[in-house]
């Protein structure tokens, strides 16, 4: 953990070294999520509501998900970009280091440009949660709270997995991009618009509905029924869900042959 | 000419190597899609007043833009270039003895085509097969069909034209992230890829009107789908060729700016 605070605060300088690129980078960063947010937002102002859930209600779900996605991408950029490192052969550096190679593929990259992204999630977060026809209690709070880290948990999961497909293809492959970045896309208006097919796949292979929608039913007294106990708990699945990710991880740094000269 | 045209087939070669590539792109955009159409049925489930555009348009739309998406993508970037200019090799380029606005456009433009073509046929076929809901329909007549293709076309040139700009801004800027980034969130917004024109409000719309990046992405799909007319059409038609004049013109001129101050970086 002390490693990683040093790795933190040398890439936090190494960064803040050109810093006018850094804080453009960050108003861009900005700006993305903030494009979708206005397209949703003038989707509401002509349909009114989507499938019985109003703007405010969505613009939550957005929020959690977005923020999860930003955190990840600050934290999980190692992963991301891993496949230069196997590329350029320099993974084979990492594994003669006594220490865990999660920790350093963690610390080989921080992108804090993402800040901008966590900020406008942040500000729709707020906005929601002061409009949002619901009394905040403590559980309830505590609910979103581990919802966002519940999701930054499957992101950086499917980060891992994506990144531990490098071993055997070399080549970083696209196909992580469905989960994701359409994860993000999917999972930012409540799952259960979509058909049944997404829904199973969302909720059980990849528990992105148990970080967002199932333990919003709680938060919006939607939930009929269903101890709240068990909602309340939801996002922890999210956390496990990294578990099997890094099992494959580690199988994976078993298997690995070098490319580099 | 002949320069440009030979550039244009090399590239489309190096770009069609990629097919692994090209798959996984295939299955990202089939997901995209998907996606995106569910989302709009469900806003369109309970809407009080008919959308101005229906809902079988809407998803012949969506499914047209997943497919050609290499051609409406302003983030689509050649890395090559922006080291070209970044890292001062861009004295080799400007020794060649062709113009380097037609060099690059070419070299542009085969990239995209080359994506595109490694892509859209699997997608659309796809997009007609699947159960009736979400499939694509045909266009209504051959008129929209012809007026529909040649859209396309200039719809392409014009984006390139759009995207030779973010290239030339980087002369000034010498930071080819915030180029892109820029260019991209302006440009996707206004050309209709994160919510349809005909579904913003009145005066959105009416702002995407004044903008060329509508003619890429948004004017020929609406076009097939019959949601645009034949003769309005052929007036969207001719906006492309004027714009596309303005854009050539422009750009042409502001390289030719830049170039004259052009700091060649590095040794």
């Amino acid at each position: 953990m002390n490693l990683y605070f040093k790795y933190f605060r040398m890439l936090l300088n190494s960064q803040m070294q050109y810093r006018a690129s850094f804080w453009l980078l960050c108003i861009g960063q900005f700006f993305t999520p903030f494009v979708m947010f206005a397209g949703m937002y003038f989707l509401f102002e002509r349909f009114g509501q989507i499938k019985g859930w109003d703007f405010f209600e969505v613009a939550l779900c957005f929020a959690v998900i977005h923020m999860a996605f930003s955190i990840c991408e600050c934290l999980a950029r190692g992963f991301d970009s891993f496949s230069n490192l196997v590329i350029k052969g320099e993974f084979d550096r990492i594994l003669v280091r006594p220490r865990s190679t999660v920790l350093q593929i963690l610390g080989s990259n921080i992108e804090f440009t993402r800040v901008g992204r966590l900020m406008q999630s942040a500000i729709v977060l707020i906005w929601a949660v002061r409009n949002i026809a619901v009394d905040w209690d403590f559980f309830k709070l505590t609910t979103l709270f581990f919802m966002v880290t519940g999701g930054v948990f499957i992101f950086t999961g499917i980060f891992i997995l994506a990144a531990a497909m490098c071993f055997w293809t070399v080549q970083g492959l696209e196909v992580a991009n469905v989960f994701t970045d359409g994860g993000k896309e999917m999972a930012q208006y409540p799952l259960n618009i979509y058909q049944k097919w997404i829904i199973r796949f969302f909720t059980y292979v990849i528990p992105f509905g148990c970080v967002n929608y199932l333990p919003l039913l709680y938060i919006l007294g939607k939930s009929n029924g269903g101890s709240d106990l068990l909602y309340m708990m939801m996002p922890a699945a999210g956390i496990l869900f990294i578990l099997p990710c890094l099992a494959v991880w580690h199988f994976g740094v078993r298997h690995y042959r070098s490319t580099g000269s | 000419m002949k320069t440009y045209y030979s550039v244009l087939r090399l590239r489309l070669k190096i770009g069609l190597q990629y097919r692994t590539a090209a798959w996984a792109g295939i299955a990202t955009q089939f997901f995209f899609g998907i996606i995106q159409i569910m989302v709009f049925e469900a806003f369109y489930q309970h809407s009080a007043h008919t959308p101005p555009i229906s809902l079988k348009e809407l998803i012949t739309y969506l499914w047209l833009q997943q497919a050609f998406l290499a051609f409406i993508m302003l983030w689509f970037r050649d890395n090559e270039l922006f080291n070209l200019i970044t890292s001062g090799n861009i004295a080799y380029e400007l020794c060649r003895p062709a113009g380097i606005y037609g060099y690059w456009f070419a070299r542009l433009l085969s990239q995209r085509l080359s994506s595109a073509f490694l892509r859209c046929f699997p997608i659309l076929l796809i997009a007609f097969c699947i159960p009736e809901p979400h499939r694509m329909t045909l266009p209504p007549s051959w008129t929209s069909f012809v007026l529909f293709l040649s859209a396309l076309v200039l719809g392409l040139l014009v984006l390139v034209a759009i995207s030779m700009f973010i290239y030339i801004s980087v002369f000034v800027t010498m930071s080819p992230a915030g180029s892109t980034l820029i260019f991209a969130v302006v440009g996707e917004f206004f050309s209709g890829i994160i919510i349809p024109i005909p579904l913003m409000p009145e005066w959105l719309q009416k702002v995407t009107g004044w903008l060329p990046f509508h003619l890429t992405a948004d004017f020929p799909f609406r076009v097939y789908s019959g949601h645009i007319p034949p003769p309005e059409a052929a007036m969207g038609v001719l906006a492309q060729i004027i714009w596309l004049v303005l854009l050539v013109g422009t750009g042409m001129f502001a390289l030719k700016k830049v170039l004259r101050r052009v700091v060649v970086q590095g040794g």
